[in-house]
C-alpha cells in the first residue's frame, strides 16, 4: 500500500513510538498515510488505542521482518 | 468536542518515580489531551534545569530487581546509590527507554502544562533559576481550578 511518509521508531520504547507518530501526523495533511516501524511489542495494542482516540485510521497492522509495521491515515 | 484533561500532582523526585508523570503527561497529550502537572515536594526535581540530581537508591528499596541479591548492609555503602542509578540509566538507554530530559522536552512541546508549587520552592529556598523556562508557579487552589474538572486525576 502506499505511503505519503514513513517513520522508523525501531529500537524505541513506550512511549516513544505513539509520541513520534503523532507529531509526524501533524507534518501531513488530511488524507496522506504514514507508515510505521517499531520494535516494540506494546506498540501493537498502543496503535489502536491511538487510532481509536485521536480519529486517525489505523489502515494496516502486521509484521515484516522482524519489526511492527503499521499504516495509519491521517483524519 | 471538548479534549479532556489530566491532572497530575507529581510529590517524588527519584528516578523510578519521575517517569510516570512525564510518560503519562506526553502520552496524554499525543492522544488529545490537555495536562497540567502540579510539582510539589520532591517533584519539583523534575523542573530543574539540571536533571542529574534525580537518583534511585537500592537502600530499603526491596522491590529493586538487582543483578545479585544485595544485603542492606552493602546497600547503604558509599557509592552504591550512584551505582544503582548509573546501572538503572544505561539499562534504560540500552533498551530504547526516553531519558527524563527528552520526556520533559516532548512534554513542553505538546503544551503539557507545568507548575511548580510556589511554596515548596519558598520552603526549600529554590531560585526561579534554577528552573527551567516555560514553567508557571502557583499554588493549590489554582492548580485544585483545573483539577476539579478533569477527566483524569493523579497523585504521583
Amino acid at each position: 500500500m502506499n505511503f505519503d511518509k514513513e517513520l522508523d521508531a525501531r529500537g524505541l520504547n513506550c512511549p516513544l513510538p505513539i509520541i513520534k507518530t503523532k507529531k509526524a501526523l501533524n507534518e501531513l495533511s488530511s488524507g496522506q498515510v504514514l507508515r510505521v516501524t517499531s520494535t516494540d511489542s506494546g506498540s501493537v495494542k498502543d496503535m489502536e488505542a491511538f487510532a481509536k482516540q485521536t480519529g486517525n485510521e489505523l489502515l494496516q497492522s502486521g509484521e515484516e521482518g522482524g519489526s511492527y509495521v503499521f499504516l495509519i491515515k491521517k483524519k | 468536542m471538548e479534549s479532556k484533561k489530566m491532572a497530575i500532582i507529581a510529590t517524588k523526585g527519584t528516578l523510578d518515580w519521575a517517569y510516570p508523570p512525564l510518560i503519562l503527561s506526553s502520552t496524554a497529550a499525543a492522544l488529545g489531551y490537555e495536562v497540567q502537572v502540579f510539582c510539589t515536594f520532591y517533584g519539583l526535581s523534575l523542573l530543574r534545569k539540571d536533571l542529574s540530581g534525580i537518583r534511585i537508591s537500592p537502600l530499603a528499596n526491596p522491590a529493586m530487581p538487582m543483578p545479585v541479591p544485595m544485603p542492606v548492609f552493602v546497600q547503604m555503602l558509599p557509592g552504591m546509590e550512584a551505582m544503582a542509578t548509573m546501572m538503572m540509566k544505561n539499562k534504560m538507554k540500552a533498551k530504547g527507554v526516553a531519558s527524563l530530559e527528552e520526556l520533559r522536552t516532548l512534554c513542553l512541546e505538546a503544551e503539557v502544562k507545568f507548575i511548580a508549587c510556589q511554596m515548596t520552592v519558598d520552603l526549600f529556598e529554590f531560585k526561579p533559576s534554577d528552573f527551567i523556562d516555560g514553567i508557571e508557579f502557583g499554588g493549590a487552589t489554582t492548580f485544585l481550578d483545573f483539577a476539579g474538572s478533569a477527566d483524569i486525576q493523579l497523585y504521583i
